[in-house]
């Protein structure tokens, strides 16, 4: 059972934060604390700094992805870190940092077009599904249960057999990650969504449009869709990772991106397996490191998101000693006024006109005064 | 004068919470002597479940308490500051010194264990018993707390109770350890009226019996008239006034202790609405008109369907307010819901405006709509929590095409928000920013948007504290009279159905058992059913309670 509502003291006119403090993340950003605030900002750093190095790829990379000599000459193979190569060159010549900025883009790619994928397909398939009920709803939760059952990489394989025919190219790796995430995450959306969907449904606000009339396209979009989708940014954050992942095993088995398509960690790791036995590490770790951060970045911001939502795992600042707003309790009988500080002793006034002087919070009490005889 | 069992001295009790520190409890001094009843009245928000939730340490981890609770042990132990002790401490306290009895019976006995497990638990944490032994112990509370054949009932599961049972199971459990102080906070207010007057009963004899003091918690006043020797007023956290019980009915000293006791609804009272029902023409057509109206709600597999309104005759006419009353399960929410087409009518004739509400289709059905207006019971969730009130206002409108967006509808939003006595700005803001009542009073002008001819309010103050729902009734009242419209006013506390209906039907099991008016069925009522219902109900008045006491028995006896 919850504690009697301390309630949140209602100002007359009520102070809305500008817009942009409101925004999902800024706002958590802002009310997190402590360890969760730290998870929140690192995740964040970690996934800017993948979203800038992909959208600045053409101004950071010093070479193309593809580019195996400059002015007329060939880097040569397995350079060592420094110089002209600041990570070094890759068995069959490429620079490692270009390939890994590149490679970043394709990443990129591939977590845009499998979430927004997924998300549509997922996200109207549970509210129909979810709102309508009936025997659609029976037949489509056992289709995502038998989805559920297929193995992601076995799928992208197949995908990626099928999209490019055997012949390797950018959009072709791209596409087959991305819809083999999209076969795998619809009945994740589905889900979550349905279940959202069925709680809003008997919520007496829907009802309440049911009794106006209110026809059901209107009821779905207005009513229930936009209170479904409190537990979205997890799995958001949960496929996007997925599809980095997906994409990367995908190279790494040699289904990937062929080097003169596009960037790809995967193929780039590939590549590496035979050289980390020799002592070069400079073509391994670099493409690993971007996988497992990009990777982390995004599962940290979907972690502490889902922790700040839920208000039993929020940690909130702690109060120093016993001081602070008194919660506010209703004063003139339905009010629209409330009682402040003053409490009990201000309710006259409330009804007349507003006091000159506002009476001051109590002052905190020092632990010393407890064992007073009752002054009442 | 022998040592209070609990001395609470100057508590003050913090809440970290996301708009920073809120103080629930500002420097509260109580004492419970032994074997007395304090009752601790306030609304929402007064701090007075924190208060008693403090004296077992049962605070979440936000708060944050400074002062003392004294709590004395048994057989004259020195008395120990709750606030300061050990956890393992506080444990051998609770239940042994204090024990606590919980608001909704169903959510505090664990499903899957039988009873007597659950009030065995008890004995054991604090003593070494055999299994035999604490079986007897809990053999003979539950035979002590009213349950028929303990012997046999100890090893069934909760849900084999009704109700009011599992809350005697509750008060066993809490009695089982002979604590000095047993703690109830709002120990009847989930259970009907007449459940509520056996389970007070319970509360006054058996821990006078066990020389048990009672902290009760509640904000219904009627309780407090029936079961408490003193009183405790909280406001906003500190304790206003605190007095015998006939002292402070009588003669109440602080101004918000008199404006609430106002507030309490009382059947016979003064009314809210001239009764001018004489003028009525009485053969215009009905707005509802309902004859053998049966609603079964379908069964499991192979399972009987459960029938929740069986064969109900009833009128409305325009104009007319007919308060419908009736315990949880007896159908009259169901009603409410086929009247507004959100339940299917499965037998009987249900006409609604016109319109046979048997094998209805919404097609032919949506004209009406916009001549029926619906007040949900929650406030808190009848509102859509991402549109402004502006905006939930104009919905009806919207759709009915009366408005093409919400800019056009602001007018008519304004007018409606003035009605209910909103200022105009509340527009602006999100359900979430407004107070219950203020929310309720915004649901009324939304049920109002199309100037209905018909308005079903199902409960629409039940979930309000007393002064709140006074102010919202009178509302409602001043409204009803103004526009006219005729009205099914829902509800299971006869004091507030008498304040406004013209007639009042009862309603047992999916039957009506009585109809007429005010005066008829809660002057003289006819059907037993009404009068047990009518003797059930706790009246704000410790002398004249102390009578209908006697009358409730000498009925149930009868």
């Amino acid at each position: 059972m919850a504690v009697e509502p301390v309630g949140t003291p209602i100002p007359a006119t009520p102070e809305h934060a500008p817009r942009w403090k409101r925004l999902p993340v800024v706002h958590q950003l802002r009310t997190s604390v402590g360890l969760q605030r730290t998870m929140l900002v690192t995740g964040l750093t970690l996934t800017a700094l993948f979203l800038l190095t992909a959208l600045l790829a053409p101004v950071l990379a010093p070479y193309g992805w593809a580019q195996l000599r400059a002015d007329g000459e060939l880097f040569g193979a397995h350079l060592e870190p420094g110089g002209d190569h600041l990570l070094g060159t890759t068995v069959a010549g490429y620079d490692v940092l270009s390939r890994v900025i590149w490679g970043s883009r394709t990443a990129l790619y591939t977590i845009v077009i499998g979430v927004i994928l997924s998300i549509v397909v997922g996200v109207v398939l549970g509210l129909v599904s979810g709102y309508f009920g009936g025997w659609l709803d029976r037949v489509l939760v056992v289709v995502a249960d038998a989805v559920y059952a297929f193995p992601s990489l076995l799928l992208a394989i197949l995908a990626a057999i099928v999209i490019s025919g055997g012949q390797s190219s950018m959009w072709g790796g791209v596409m087959a990650t991305a819809v083999s995430i999209t076969v795998v995450f619809i009945p994740q959306y589905f889900r979550v969504v349905r279940a959202e969907v069925v709680r809003v449904k008997s919520e007496a606000f829907v009802e309440s449009a049911r009794v106006v009339g209110s026809g059901h396209l209107r009821i779905m979009t207005r009513h229930v869709l936009r209170n479904a989708t409190r537990t979205l940014p997890l799995i958001i954050t949960l496929n996007a990772c997925e599809a980095v992942l997906t994409l990367a095993g995908l190279g790494f088995l040699g289904f990937g991106i062929e080097p003169t398509a596009a960037g790809d960690w995967g193929y780039d790791l590939h590549k590496a397996l035979a050289d980390v036995t020799s002592g070069i590490w400079w073509t391994a770790i670099p493409p690993g490191l971007a996988i497992v951060l990009t990777a982390l970045g995004v599962t940290l911001v979907g972690e502490s998101l889902n922790d700040l939502a839920d208000p039993r795992l929020r940690t909130r600042r702690r109060a120093a000693v016993v001081a602070g707003e008194v919660g506010s309790t209703v004063a003139v009988p339905g009010g629209v006024l409330s009682a402040g500080p003053e409490g009990a002793d201000g309710i006259d006034a409330l009804e007349g006109p507003p006091p000159d002087v506002v009476p001051e919070v109590e002052p905190s009490a020092e632990p010393g005064t407890a064992g007073q005889e009752p002054t009442r | 004068m022998s040592r209070p069992v609990v001395e609470i001295n100057d508590l003050h009790v913090t809440f970290d919470t996301d708009a920073g520190p809120v103080q629930a409890v500002r420097g509260v001094h109580l004492e419970v002597a032994p074997g007395e009843v304090l009752a601790v009245v306030g609304e929402s928000g007064s701090g007075k479940t924190v208060t008693a939730r403090s004296i077992l340490g049962l605070l979440p981890q936000t708060a944050r308490t400074t002062g003392a609770v004294l709590l004395s042990g048994p057989g004259g132990q020195e008395a120990l500051d709750v606030t300061t002790i050990s956890a393992a401490q506080l444990r051998r306290v609770r239940g042994r010194d204090a024990a606590m009895v919980f608001q909704e019976p169903s959510s505090v006995l664990n499903p899957v264990f039988p009873v007597g497990w659950q009030i065995a638990e008890g004995l054991r944490a604090h003593g070494r018993l055999s299994r035999a032994q604490a079986r007897e112990r809990a053999v003979d509370v539950l035979r002590r707390v009213g349950i028929p054949d303990p012997e046999h009932r100890v090893d069934h599961y909760p849900h084999q109770f009704s109700g009011g049972q599992k809350q005697r199971i509750v008060i066993a459990q809490a009695l089982v350890l002979n604590p000095g102080l047993v703690i109830a906070d709002e120990p009847t207010t989930a259970l009907d009226v007449t459940v509520q007057a056996e389970i007070l009963d319970l509360l006054r004899i058996l821990p006078r019996e066990l020389d048990a003091a009672i902290l009760l918690i509640t904000h219904n006043m009627g309780v407090v008239a029936d079961l408490a020797d003193r009183v405790a007023v909280m406001y906003g956290g500190e304790i206003v006034e605190q007095a015998d019980v006939r002292t402070l009915f009588a003669q109440p000293q602080h101004p918000y202790t008199r404006r609430l006791l106002d507030a309490v609804p009382r059947v016979g009272g003064a009314r809210l609405r001239q009764r001018a029902r004489e003028t009525t023409d009485s053969s215009a057509a009905p707005v509802v008109r309902a004859r053998g109206l049966e609603v079964t709600y379908p069964g499991r597999l192979r399972r009987p369907g459960f029938r929740a309104v069986a064969g109900v005759d009833l009128q409305i006419a325009p104009g007319e307010v007919l308060g419908l009353v009736g315990e949880s399960g007896s159908g009259k929410t169901t009603i409410g819901r086929a009247i507004a087409g959100l339940t299917h009518v499965t037998a009987g004739s249900l006409e609604v405006l016109g319109v046979e509400m048997n094998g209805v289709r919404e097609r032919r059905f949506r004209p009406v709509r916009k001549r029926i207006g619906f007040v949900f019971q929650d406030p808190a969730t009848s509102f859509n929590p991402l549109l402004t009130i502006a905006q939930c206002v104009a919905e009806p409108l919207l759709v009915h095409g009366a408005a093409g967006s919400v800019r056009e509808a602001r007018a008519r939003v304004d007018e409606l928000l003035e009605a209910v006595q909103l200022p105009r700005s509340f527009g602006a803001r999100f359900p979430h920013e407004l107070s219950g009542g203020q929310r309720q009073r915004a649901s009324l002008a939304r049920a109002l948007a199309l100037d209905p001819d018909l308005l079903v309010a199902d409960e629409p103050t039940s979930a309000l504290d007393v002064s709140v729902q006074a102010r919202v009734l009178d509302l409602f009242a001043r409204l009803q009279a103004e526009l006219g419209f005729a009205c099914l006013f829902i509800s299971r506390d006869l004091a507030v159905v008498d304040l406004l209906a013209d007639r009042i039907a009862v309603l047992h099991r999916g039957a009506l058992v009585e109809e007429g008016t005010g005066d008829q069925v809660l002057g003289a009522p006819q059907h037993p059913y009404t009068q047990r219902l009518l003797a059930s109900l706790p009246v704000p008045d410790p002398v004249e309670q102390a009578e209908r006491r006697a009358r409730w028995l000498e009925l149930r006896g009868g």
